[in-house]
């Protein structure tokens, strides 16, 4: 019996021919990140009783979460980590502006096919979509892998989900992501590595197989996993920061379930609060008020989903029963937006741009909701509280389902906008 | 060790456990335990006593990998988590601070908020209303961080700082 992605993954890390579901093993990820908890670590990596970071040029940081800073208390976190990292050597550092960590980490070279990445940052899943096998831990560990470099993992099963078929206009990488979660469940692949694959998926590029591997933590997988190909090596080529190997799963590998979908039905999603697996197609919450849209995230807050979004706005306005925020996952996304004149289309229709970062997506900051509100947003969570009063409600959808919603002030579904 | 019961449903997220507006706020566990819970039961926080219990359906601590969720519970008094299952990066980092989480196929249903409620781990029994319910014990590479009380004393004693 071959092995799965995870399994020789693992297995090559870990320097062993090969692993067994659920075996426990010891090893040392080839990056690790972490973000604005980064002062927090420090704290704690103080308590293990080791002075240095071993191996700073693993680690990569980024501040997103909280910039800039919008209190004191956040303002006093960002200084201890950029002393925190001076003091380190930590020659990887990205200070606030740079972009949200997900999309910081493709776009610099870090996430490469083959790479065992962790971060403490549950979407660290995100970089599977370019063949990495990458997960989120926690702050204790994180502060352990400063010290040792070490962590232990137990290797997961594996689910196999393909997608054949054609995705229609107007339909997305996160129309499907959301109805794959709606038929897994929130916890459907709980502890499990996701592998996508087959036809729809190998037409994606890698904005979109970037929007699958973010949200497979939405449906508890440890990893989602897309295997690398020519689209990979051209995205890589000029980005990759060490040389890579990528890791294929063996095709006789045994999967604990085998899943499948045909991209070619699918219609619009939406899920509603307060889960990720409430989902509905638009079709079905058309009409309804949205208050705020929020278009951006490391979701969907790259260039096609901005120029997706501008199509749709360009030349129009937004509702005034409504707003609309721009949030870009990166710099390098702002500017190329802004040379193509994505931007101005957006900015023109009354969309307010804030800075590349998290912004209100965890609700610390930039556009938080008061009770009574519903924001549609292309981010990855709805939970309870998650932007501001618990008394909010949050439903995810596409940037072009977010585009036409903006245009109407209600729930709208973006076909009717196709040229 | 013996308390009585929080119960909750299915898909407890980390952010109704702690909220993301306080996540990059530098603060001590005892001023976590203040907000612990706050955006799902805000009597929560107020009323839980030092040895209770937290029950949950499926998917406990989904969602952030913020540790606060574990911490603040822990820092509450919360003495364990009992859940049908567990979202993997919650039920790492309550390992990891040595929270004990328990997972029980069966007779969650059963407890009810404010049920006393029992555990022995050295048997690996969960008493509840007369009946004994067994659990899973954890791998051995686990348990060693948890009767360590955590990573970090787990980490030093291996490092032998300690
Ligand atoms: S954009 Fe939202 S989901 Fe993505 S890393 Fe930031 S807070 Fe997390």
């Amino acid at each position: 019996m071959g092995m799965t992605f995870a399994q020789k993954v693992l297995a090559a890390k870990a320097g062993l021919e090969s692993v067994e579901v659920s075996q426990i093993v010891e090893l040392e990820p080839d990056f690790c990140l972490s973000h604005d908890n980064t002062a927090a670590i420090a704290k704690t990596f103080k308590k293990i009783g080791v002075d240095r970071v071993k191996n700073p040029e693993r680690f990569v940081i980024v501040l997103d979460h909280t910039v800039p800073a919008a209190q004191e208390k956040y303002a006093i976190n960002h200084k201890e980590i950029r002393e925190f990292v001076e003091a380190q050597g930590i020659k990887n550092f990205f200070d606030m502006g740079v972009g949200i960590c997900h999309q910081v980490l493709t776009e610099k070279g870090f996430a490469l096919p083959g790479k065992l990445i962790l971060g403490s940052d549950s979407h660290t899943t995100t970089y599977g979509a370019l063949g990495a096998f990458a997960a989120g831990v926690g702050r204790s560990e994180m502060a352990v892998l400063y010290a040792t470099s070490k962590i232990w993992l137990k290797t997961p099963a594996s689910f196999q989900l393909i997608v054949n078929g054609t995705l229609q206009p107007g339909v997305t990488a996160k129309d499907l992501i959301l109805r794959i979660i709606g038929d897994i469940g929130a916890d459907g692949a709980l502890y499990k590595s996701v592998e996508f694959s087959g036809e729809a998926i190998s037409a994606m590029d890698i904005s979109s197989r970037m929007v699958l591997a973010n949200m497979a933590v939405e449906m508890g997988a440890k990893n989602g996993y897309i295997a690398a190909d020519e689209k990979t090596f051209a995205y890589v080529k000029d980005r990759a920061v060490v040389d890579f190997d990528p890791v294929y799963p063996d095709l006789d590998a045994d999967y604990e379930e085998v899943m499948e979908w045909d991209a070619s039905e699918l219609t619009p999603q939406v899920a509603k609060p307060h889960t990720v697996d409430n989902v509905v197609s638009v079709e079905e919450l058309a009409g309804m008020a949205i208050h705020q849209c929020l278009l951006g995230t490391c979701t969907n807050g790259r260039l096609e989903d901005l120029r997706e979004a501008a199509a749709i706005l360009e030349g129009r306005k937004v509702h005034p029963k409504t707003r609309l925020l721009i949030l870009p996952a990166s710099q390098e996304i702002l500017m190329q937006a802004m040379e193509d004149g994505t931007m101005q289309k957006l900015v023109g229709a009354g969309g307010v741009l804030l800075n590349p970062g998290c912004g209100p997506c965890l609700g610390a900051h930039q556009g938080v909701l008061a009770p009574g509100e519903k924001c549609l947003s292309t981010a990855n969570r709805n939970f309870q509280g998650r932007m501001g009063s618990r008394d909010a409600e949050i439903y995810l959808a596409s940037a072009a389902t977010v585009a036409a919603s903006a245009v109407e002030g209600v729930v709208t579904d973006p076909r009717r906008f196709l040229k | 060790m013996s308390g009585t019961i929080w119960k909750y449903g299915d898909d407890v997220n980390t952010d109704v456990i702690f909220a993301g507006k306080y996540t990059y706020q530098p603060m001590e566990p005892k001023e976590m335990a203040e907000h612990a819970m706050e955006d799902l039961d805000p009597e929560f926080a107020g009323k839980v006593a030092s040895g209770d219990f937290v029950v949950a359906g499926l998917n406990f601590g989904c969602g952030s990998s913020r540790e606060q969720a574990a911490t603040c519970l822990k820092a509450a008094g919360v003495k364990a988590v009992i859940a049908r299952s567990f979202s993997r990066i919650f039920f790492r980092n309550a390992i990891n601070l040595g929270l004990p989480v328990i997972e029980l196929k069966e007779g969650i249903d059963e407890m009810k908020a404010g049920d006393p409620l029992d555990i022995d781990f050295t048997k690996g029994i969960v008493h509840h209303a007369g009946r004994e319910l067994a659990f899973p014990a954890l791998p051995p590479e686990v348990l060693a961080i948890l009767e360590a009380g955590g990573l970090i004393p787990f980490t030093r004693k291996r490092l032998g700082v300690d």
